[in-house]
């Protein structure tokens, strides 16, 4: 079973949790995703790998708790086993001839640009990490990105950490002051890799950017997880996860993330209720 | 004395207005005496017409002759030499265009309801058989089998009869492929689909779940890292297809394959359940399959209004007439010469209506079908906040991008002869992977042929 190894709490939103599944863990790359249920009537949610030992047999996921499945997920404890946990699903990033990049992370996003940060260093590649979180409060992995990257900026939208302000006014201005990326890759909320994409088209700069969509199946089965790309519709899970950012339709998915809202926000009042009530 | 009544038994039903609020089973099978009464319309023919209309050549004469003395056990036995999944056939199977259409009895009245009989044979045995199966010994091979719908649970019970170790690899996290995700309740049980799979364990057959083949492991791997001597491809069709007209990506507006997915493998119709669902209140469903059939009903049981939009007349509809006819029950309206080209908005992003041109009929197409053409200018909005895309699906390229030396198709379906044998040695395949979207049966049989040819492969290595 998919036993849950080591949980860590890396602020009050957010959770690590290495789990036990060594099939996954001995093909994960970075940018891939697994799809987990918690238990026998759970639903299925899409979480990208964080990180993986192939010689322990583990997989390293990190998530922010926004719904009644990431509540639950959040009260499993060590020693407890995940129902169903899938992987690896979708494309690795592709990582192959870059030099120089911007990796920019916002919230929990970071978790999965962590990855990426960190094999591009291992690679040789020149990382400038970028990350944005709402306060102080919710910064994580600031270490992990100091050590990967050759440059790290931190920025927080109330200047309670690093600098006041936008991922995206960083990364102007490492930009202006004439550094030189071959590819920017950015992971966070669908509006701030909006901006991130706007920027670097202006200054056409290649940008990847790596999206998170509802989906089911994870294998192209369902087709919930399609977006425009170019005009054309691509499905997250196989095409994806990562696309051309200057090609995305970010409106569209923003659009199609909201398509289950009340659900969403009534099941995890109702779990939250639950776990009181135990209490 | 056969009973040479003109019409066959009917079979109980729950009714039209009941059934189009639940999810329960809409037949309810035979009685014994109906199944010994309607067994006993048989001539049992010496040529045996039927047998040779179906596609696994079941001895229909013969369990139909069991039936007629109650020997049901006797009957189950006769069906289960040809038929893995006797239960989900006897549901499933379009009889009327197989066994049923070359029976002697149709010609002056009805044929004898050889699917209604075999499905009671199958719930008996079910019911009232308590013989444990025997785990054969093994023979020391190893077989793996990707997918685990019905072409793979044949293809793993033969060869799990013979003695094999077999493995199946499902991908999602419960076993049975389309029977378990497409298959609506109110058509097929899941209980009876775990049953068939539980009667597959007890013979040996090892079923891991949560394992994408392609992406957790590649079939290269199952031959050199894990010691599996043959695989077989049962990895069915399960691209969705859409018409890549404006609109299409609008919130409300789903595949097919997604919208059943959410209710048979989700459970999302359940009060209690995680995943949600949204049928709108007034649902249009596209295309004329039995795959549209199924996803209008289970739209209608949801609560909508539920129109079925399709190019053609109702001549042409792929689906099985039955179903059609219970759609019509059910109070689903059906739209013919219709064709959708663009999917409206509302001021939020959701679907709001769907603009359809008006067809016609002119000469016939490659396909044989008569082909439908747009009469200019005709143009009908129906107002839709769900609109569900059942155009067809095709085989999934996941395997095709991953396996080396596998020959395909252009458009996607993996080649093998009629054995099942591919291109690469020791890897089968069949079912819709290799024919495209097809029925149950076919992707039974297909099972069952690769698994006497995996055999020999196995036994002559």
């Amino acid at each position: 079973m998919f036993e849950i190894l080591e949980k860590k709490c890396l602020n009050p939103t957010v959770t690590l949790m290495r789990i036990n599944a060594p099939r996954v863990a001995k093909k994960a790359e970075p940018g891939q995703f697994i799809i987990l249920r918690t238990d026998e009537n759970g639903e299925r949610i899409p979480l990208t790998i964080a990180d993986y030992d192939r010689e322990n047999g583990s997989v390293t996921i990190i998530f922010q708790i926004v719904g009644a499945t990431t509540e639950k997920l959040n009260h499993m404890n060590e020693g407890e086993c995940l129902h169903d946990f899938v992987g690896p699903l979708g494309r690795a990033t592709e990582t192959e001839g870059l030099k120089k990049v911007a990796v920019v992370g916002g919230g929990v996003g970071c978790a999965i640009a962590y990855p990426v940060a960190k094999k591009l260093h291992e690679m040789g590649v020149e990382v400038h990490s970028i990350v944005g979180f709402r306060n102080k409060d919710l910064v994580i992995l600031e270490e992990e990105f100091k050590n990967a990257s050759s440059k790290f900026v931190l920025m927080s939208d109330d200047g309670s950490a690093g600098e006041k302000g936008l991922v995206t006014d960083a990364l102007k201005s490492l930009i202006d002051s004439g550094e030189k990326y071959d590819r920017v890759i950015t992971i966070g909320p669908l509006i701030m890799m909006k901006f991130v994409c706007r920027l670097t088209k202006e200054y056409e700069i290649p940008t990847v950017a790596s999206m998170n969509p509802i989906m089911i199946d994870g294998t192209g089965m369902c087709g919930g997880c399609r977006l425009t790309v170019g005009g054309q519709t691509k499905f997250a899970c196989v095409d994806g996860p990562e696309f051309d950012g200057h090609l995305i339709d970010f409106d569209e998915a923003m659009a199609r993330g909201a398509m289950y809202k009340q659900f969403e926000r009534k099941a995890h009042e109702d779990t939250c209720n639950l776990f009181k009530e135990v209490k | 004395m056969p009973n040479m009544s003109l019409t066959r038994n009917e079979m109980p039903v729950q009714d039209a207005d009941v059934r189009n609020k639940n999810f329960k089973e809409v037949a309810l099978g035979y009685t014994e005496e109906q199944a010994v009464d309607e067994a006993k319309r048989c001539l049992n023919c010496k040529n045996k017409p039927c047998t040779n209309g179906c596609p696994v050549q079941i001895d229909i004469p013969g369990f139909i002759s069991k039936v007629a003395e109650g020997d049901f056990d006797g009957a189950y036995a006769v069906i289960t030499k040809s038929s893995s999944l006797p239960a989900v056939c006897g549901r499933v199977c379009p009889q009327e265009t197989q066994c049923e259409c070359k029976c002697v009895r149709g010609i002056k009245g009805e044929p004898v309801a050889i699917g209604r009989l075999e499905r009671f044979v199958a719930d008996w045995h079910n019911a009232n058989s308590t013989g444990a199966a025997e785990k054969p010994v093994s023979n020391g091979h190893k077989a793996a089998i990707i997918g685990s719908g019905p072409s793979g649970l044949a293809c793993a019970g033969d060869l799990a009869k013979k003695g094999y170790d077999v493995t199946v690899f499902e991908a999602l996290h419960v076993a049975g492929g389309v029977l378990s995700y497409g298959i609506p309740e109110f058509r097929l049980p899941k209980s009876i689909v775990q049953k068939e799979i539980e009667g597959l364990k007890a013979l040996g057959v090892k079923v891991e779940t949560n394992t994408v083949v392609g992406k957790t492991v590649s079939i290269d791997e199952l031959m050199n890292d894990e010691g599996f001597e043959t695989v077989f491809i049962g990895s069915g069709a399960g691209l969705p297809r859409f018409m890549n007209i404006p609109g299409e990506n609008l919130n409300g507006v789903y595949s097919a394959n997604e919208f059943l997915t959410r209710i048979n493998l989700m459970k999302a119709y359940k009060e209690d359940s995680t995943t949600p669902i949204k049928a709108g209140t007034k649902a249009v469903i596209v295309g004329g399959g039995n795959v549209a059939m199924d996803a209008a009903r289970c739209a209608k049981r949801l609560g909508a209004d539920v129109s079925i939009v399709y190019r053609r007349t109702e001549k042409e509809l792929p689906a099985r007439a039955e179903e059609v006819e219970h759609a019509k029950e059910e109070g689903i309206r059906f739209c013919f010469l219709t064709n959708p080209i663009e999917i409206k908005s509302d001021e939020n992003g959701w679907a709001k209506s769907v603009v359809c041109e008006k067809m016609m009929l002119t000469e016939p197409d490659a396909s044989g079908r008569a082909k439908a053409v747009a009469i200019e200018g005709e143009f009908v909005e129906i107002e839709a906040d769900c609109v569900i895309m059942s155009i067809g699906t095709s085989p999934n390229p996941l395997i095709k991008s991953t396996t080396a030396g596998l020959d395909t198709q252009k458009w996607g379906g993996i080649i093998a002869d009629d054995n099942g044998a591919t291109s690469k040695s020791g890897v089968y395949a069949g079912g819709d992977a290799v024919t495209g979207a097809a029925t149950v049966i076919l992707a039974m049989g297909a099972g069952k042929k690769a698994a006497a040819a995996m055999d020999e492969y196995m036994q002559n290595k």
